[in-house]
């Protein structure tokens, strides 16, 4: 069992910081104290007893503990900033790394939106709320108990009227916020909604636009944004009475010690100058308390967002080494055994059924079949993308949960049907597959590809920037650069998934051909749909509804299966008569 | 987004508009609240005078006190302080409406103003950072908006009362105490200048941060598969380093301001003390007496908190403020530009059989609605004739992509358009539509240079399956009734069937009910493109573009597919893009584009007794039988 993962458990390298804080708030608190005590003195005896020398006196350190004060204050003004953006700073990095190793259900149930919303929104309250709590909440609870204490030492009756409205504060705080907690967990699943749906909008805005959906888009995103209204208004109204009920507690106080400071001055056990001076101690209360109200909005939008960070945090990826992970693969034989899948862990939706597959290492697999037939899901579970729901997949005669996954993912190279590209240059790209390739490296590799010559025609070669996404170079070009990409980690096994699609047939036979000659060794897996990209292949597989319908050669395929047949001839009709 | 910056006292202007606009009332209720409430407070604060001069001291003197007097004015105080708590609570529960609504309102006018904007805005800016714009900038108005603005206009009042009573105390004073608030003036302006660059700066960052995270999450698979987690974790580390440094230094400069305004206070409260005490006891003005000097200085303590207590709402304005340029920022980025002045109407044939009348009823009959210089209409029947004349187009001045095209497509024709990657072939789609404008005249649509077509009926006269496939979250059924939003289930199922998508529906767990999330994340590829086509096919659209719809659907399928939107297209015009020669070889006229020109043209016979680069990519096809 895992350590379970807290907010604090983030401070790390800002403990000093967050520590020095309230350290230097102390200070400053003291000189809140003792200035007054001074300006006091100099009102006493320099203004009143008219001396010019007590002025100059007091004045000076006035002002000197203003300096000090001042420098304590900067201080602790300067450690509050460090600790809080500190702090949400390394409570971003730690999510981002445990997203890292999210399987990608882990990432479905958290929706991008839902990710983003926890590593931005939450984390700005929870730094918010942070930077109130090492400050204020130090600060102010302090500045209660000494005005307190001395509320005390000038009439210990009287102070214990705060006593009683104490319970009563609490009380009321803890109504806010059980009432109010629940509707802020509410608020923030809606910003991840909202942040769906924006997000929607931005990538599909092509859609949109085609069709003409803009009042249908604004309709949908005013809904969330009424939600969000409604909700984060119901929570904010709860918090309004926050700051009235601070209010008349206060009052409450005033008037209490009026009426029984009335009867001990009038019974002569006190005097009026006393009553003075617990009247200040009481503004000084109610300064306190109002400020304190404040951090307790802010804390009470913050823990709605902490609980959705440690969520977060201690997310556990479904897909978890085994306990002594294999680091090497043999070669790149790949063996399925019984193997069903299903996205939902649903044996009532398989869409893998009872797959059995044997294939040796440097064999080349073609993979043909209709639309839906579980092609690519058939492939994703070699480099471990997903587990198999029943049964095992074997590579190099291991077991895949068995091994490292970074190992295992490194000897296996998939080049996907949808296609990435990062922003960056070219070599930047190609640098994914192997970071410490050469250039001569990226060049072999680009030629195997047959992406070179279009490289080679930019002005700025193998440097070219590429746009966020790939936008700037065509779906051909990206689909060459992605296989160059995946060749650099000279993989034992290769997965194309249609990734030559948007590549001419002339082409495409060129990249196979290398493969044939210049990775001889490597197991290559290619899904097609043109038979022409298989046909040479060793073994070839027919999907159809989850299953492997048939499996052969394509002369022996082209006399049994009658789906390879169809396909064929649906393909290579019309290239001397017409249909 | 690293625009020019939105001037700041526009950026205010522009806030308080936003308060102005369906909540002054309110707002005017909010102000009485507030005053009302302070007043409360303020007397709160001279009870304590009136108490000890009026009551306890001629209480003390009685022989026999009666405390009923003491009673009623506690009772009296009970009730104001009670008003002044019933008036804070309205005020802020108000506030919140105010502030809540402000902010739905810019959210809903922020989209509002994305869905105009050119989709070149959209090709050049990461998403996720203006994803950011609409939670964390706007997020940023609302502590300033609920807590600030009612504390500033509060502390403002105590602030000015307490200045009107030094004022009536003594004038040289009150010009030393002047001095001072100039000086907290210039530091607070100074630490604003600095902070707000830092807060414009954090916001931005954020923005960066959700880019990134937004561009790694989309590309996640690809992050897996090469084992790239601990170099995205250090792209990401870069990126959140870079905003943790702007985060520290705004909130460092905004952090200091207030222990700074107090100890100026504290300082000013010497000054005071001293230039009245050399004032007094030297006999310079006579008007000073110790008197004037003790009430003095209690009034700029008093002047102090209320400083001290707007200094705390420092960091939130001033975030704010940096959140709301960059709100201002998109709203300001200009819309798509359309003097189109062409729509597209319902009409049906007069009873001569002949003239077209407008009509408000659905009927499978549109026709353009063009206006005449003498203000008449003239109606011309929509049926989806497109013409290129001699079209150049570059997205970038200097690199054309589209070179002297030009091509006539009539009704009921299917135009393909073949040729290697990046020949402009997707281009071409983009200038029909209008995603990207050329020059006057160039295109024609029945007839009618395009761009007098208002761009929302000229897109609605186009059904579009474009290259990358994008669903929406919801149902299938919802996915595909985005076509035609009046699209009954029948109709939304018949396109599905036409689309040969209506069979792995059906096996979906809830058929057309499913949920789809994430794209489709657990369609295939393929799947994704045949719902694509069967939203296309319920719009029933005169003019259809398929962009390489069928790129990722197995020749089988797509041959099923085909055939159906033969059948619906029948009579209607049809543009095809595809790499695939299967997919364009039953065309009317195939175009073969290389390097943005038209190379060869003609129809698949045609192209195949020519034996250019047609021939050769077809025969590509069997080079290795």
């Amino acid at each position: 069992m895992k350590k379970k993962r807290s907010i604090a458990g983030c401070i790390k390298e800002f403990w000093p910081a967050t520590i020095l804080t309230p350290v230097f708030v102390i200070g400053e608190v003291v000189f809140d104290v003792l200035i007054p005590t001074m300006t006091g003195k100099l009102l006493d005896e320099g203004v009143e007893a008219g001396s010019m020398h007590h002025i100059a006196l007091y004045g000076l350190t006035v002002v000197a503990m203003a300096l000090v004060a001042l420098l304590l204050g900067a201080l602790s003004g300067r450690f509050t900033a460090k600790a809080s953006t500190g702090l949400s700073r390394n409570l971003r990095r730690e999510m981002y790394a445990n997203v890292q190793k999210f399987s990608f259900s882990n990432i479905d149930k958290y929706s991008t939106g839902g990710i983003i919303t926890r590593l931005t929104t939450d984390v700005t309250n929870v730094q918010m709320a942070f930077m109130m709590i090492i400050r204020i909440a130090v600060r102010c609870p302090i500045m209660l108990i000494c005005a307190w204490v001395m509320t005390f030492t000038i009439n210990p009756q009287l102070a214990l009227v705060f006593l009683v409205v104490i319970p009563v504060l609490a009380l009321g705080l803890l109504f806010i916020m059980t009432r109010a907690h629940p509707i802020f967990e509410r608020v923030f699943k809606k910003y991840d909604w909202m942040n769906n749906v924006v997000q929607e909008n931005l990538l599909g805005i092509r859609v949109v636009k085609s069709f003409v959906r803009e009042e249908h888009e604004k309709e949908k995103f005013g809904k969330v944004s009424k939600e969000i209204y409604l909700d984060f208004s119901k929570a904010e109204k709860i918090l309004a009475f926050n700051s009235p009920l601070m209010q008349l507690c206060v009052a409450a106080c005033i008037l209490t010690v009026s009426w029984l400071g009335a009867h001990l001055i009038v019974d002569g056990s006190m005097t009026t100058g006393q009553l003075t001076s617990m009247f200040s101690y009481i503004m000084m209360i109610l300064m306190n308390l109002m400020m304190l109200s404040m951090v307790v909005v802010m804390i009470v939008i913050a823990r709605a967002s902490a609980e959705r960070i440690t969520e977060l945090l201690n997310e556990e990826s479904d897909l978890q080494n085994g306990p002594n992970p294999i680091e090497k693969v043999k070669d790149g034989s790949v063996v399925f055994e019984n193997v069903s899948f299903s996205y939902a862990k649903d044996p009532s939706k398989e869409c893998l059924k009872d797959v059995n597959l044997t294939i040796k290492s440097g064999e080349t697999v073609g993979i043909l079949g209709g639309t839906g037939t579980s092609k690519t899901t058939l492939v994703q579970l070699i480099p471990r993308l997903y587990d198999a729901t029943e049964g095992r997949v074997l590579v190099g005669g291991v077991d895949v949960r068995d091994y490292d996954m970074e190992a295992l993912r490194e000897q296996v190279a998939m080049v996907l049907q949808k296609n990435v590209l990062f922003s960056g240059t070219i070599k930047d790209n190609l640098r994914w597959g192997n970071k410490e390739a050469t250039d001569e490296e990226m060049v072999r590799v680009c030629r195997l590809a047959q992406a070179d010559p279009f490289i080679q025609e930019f002005p700025d070669k193998y440097d070219t920037y590429i746009e966020q996404g790939g936008s700037n170079v065509s779906g051909g070009q990206k689909q060459r650069l992605c296989i160059a990409r995946a060749l650099l980690k000279k993989p034992k096994i290769l997965i194309l998934d249609d990734s030559t699609s948007a590549v001419d047939t002339k082409t495409d036979a060129l990249i196979r051909k290398a493969f044939r000659e210049e990775i001889p060794e490597t197991t290559k897996f290619i899904i097609a749909q043109r038979i022409s990209s298989i046909e040479d292949a060793d073994k070839i597989l027919v999907m159809d509804g989850g299953r492997i319908a048939a499996m052969g050669t394509h002369a022996e395929l082209l006399q049994t299966c009658d789906i390879y047949r169809e396909i064929y001839e649906s393909q290579t009709k019309g290239g001397s008569d017409d249909e | 987004m690293n625009k020019a910056p939105v001037n700041r006292k526009h950026v205010v202007g522009r806030l308080l508009s936003y308060v102005g606009r369906g909540y002054l009332a309110l707002f005017v209720v909010v102000i009485l609240c507030i005053l009302v409430s302070a007043v409360a407070s303020v007397s709160g604060s001279l009870f304590l005078g009136t108490l000890i001069d009026n009551y306890i001291v001629p209480l003390a003197a009685m022989a026999n006190p009666d405390f009923s007097g003491l009673l009623r004015v506690i009772l009296m105080m009970a009730c104001l302080y009670l008003v002044g708590a019933l008036c804070a609570f309205a005020y802020n529960r108000i506030m919140v409406t105010i502030s809540q609504g402000v902010q739905k309102r810019i959210r809903d006018d922020l989209f509002g103003h994305m869905q105009t904007l050119p989709i070149k805005y959209f090709d050049t800016h990461a998403h996720g950072d203006v994803m950011s714009v609409y939670s964390n900038d706007v997020d940023t108005l609302r502590q300033m908006l609920s807590q600030s603005i009612p504390q500033v206009i509060n502390s403002a009042m105590m602030i000015l009362v307490t200045f009107v009573s030094m004022l009536a105390t003594n004038l040289l004073l009150t010009g030393v105490v002047i001095l001072c608030i100039i000086v907290m003036l210039l530091v607070t302006k100074f630490l604003a200048g600095r902070s707000g660059r830092y807060f414009v700066q954090q916001q931005v960052k954020l923005g960066d941060l959700n880019g990134y995270i937004e561009e790694m999450i989309n590309g996640q698979k690809v992050v897996k598969v090469f084992c790239h987690e601990e170099e995205a974790q250090e792209g990401f580390d870069k990126v959140n380093d870079a905003l943790c440094e702007s985060a520290d230094k705004a909130n460092k400069y905004a952090n200091i301001l207030m222990p700074i305004l107090i100890n100026i206070g504290n300082v000013q409260y010497v000054i005071v003390a001293m230039a009245g005490g050399a004032l007094a006891l030297g006999g310079i003005d006579a008007g000073i007496t110790l008197g004037t000097i003790a009430t003095f200085l209690q009034l700029s303590k008093s002047f102090s908190n209320p400083i001290s207590q707007i200094s705390q709402q420092f960091n939130s304005v001033v975030m704010a403020l940096a959140g709301a340029q960059r709100i201002f920022n998109l709203m300001d980025e200009p819309s798509e530009e359309d003097h189109g002045t062409v729509t597209l109407v319902n009409v049906s044939y007069d009873k001569d059989g002949q003239t077209l009348v407008e009509t408000r009823e659905h009927t499978n009959l549109w026709a353009w609605k063009v206006p005449q210089a003498d203000g008449s209409f003239q109606y011309v029947k929509l049926a989806g004739d497109v013409r290129f004349d001699h079209v150049d187009f570059a997205y970038e001045e200097g690199k054309t992509i589209l070179h002297d095209i030009s091509l006539f497509a009539k009704p009921g024709q299917k135009l393909a358009f073949v040729g290697a990657t990046g020949a402009g072939k997707t281009t071409i789609t983009n200038l029909i539509n209008r995603f990207y404008d050329i020059a006057d005249g160039k295109i024609h649509y029945d007839g009618i240079s395009i761009n007098d077509i208002k761009k929302p009926d000229l897109r609605r006269s186009l059904g579009i399956v474009l290259q990358d496939t994008n669903l929406f979250t919801g149902t299938v059924r919802e996915n595909i009734r985005y076509g035609n939003l009046d699209a009954t289930d029948e109709e939304v199922e018949a396109a599905a069937v036409l689309a040969n998508a209506d069979d792995f529906i059906r096996r979906l767990p809830q058929g057309y009910d499913t949920m789809l999330t994430g794209n489709g994340a657990n369609l295939s590829q393929g799947q994704r493109q045949l719902i694509a086509i069967a939203r296309a096919a319920v719009a029933d659209p005169p003019v259809m573009i398929l962009d390489e719809a069928t790129s990722s659907i197995d020749t089988r399928t797509e041959a099923i597919v085909q055939r159906g939107m033969d059948a619906l297209m029948s009579g209607r015009t049809v543009f095809v893009i595809a790499h695939r020669l299967s997919t364009v070889r039953n065309s009317d006229a195939i175009m073969v584009l290389d390097h943005g020109r038209i190379v060869e043209r003609g129809d698949h016979e045609d192209l195949i007794q020519q034996h250019g680069i047609y021939y050769q990519l077809y025969t590509g096809a069997f080079e290795l039988e």
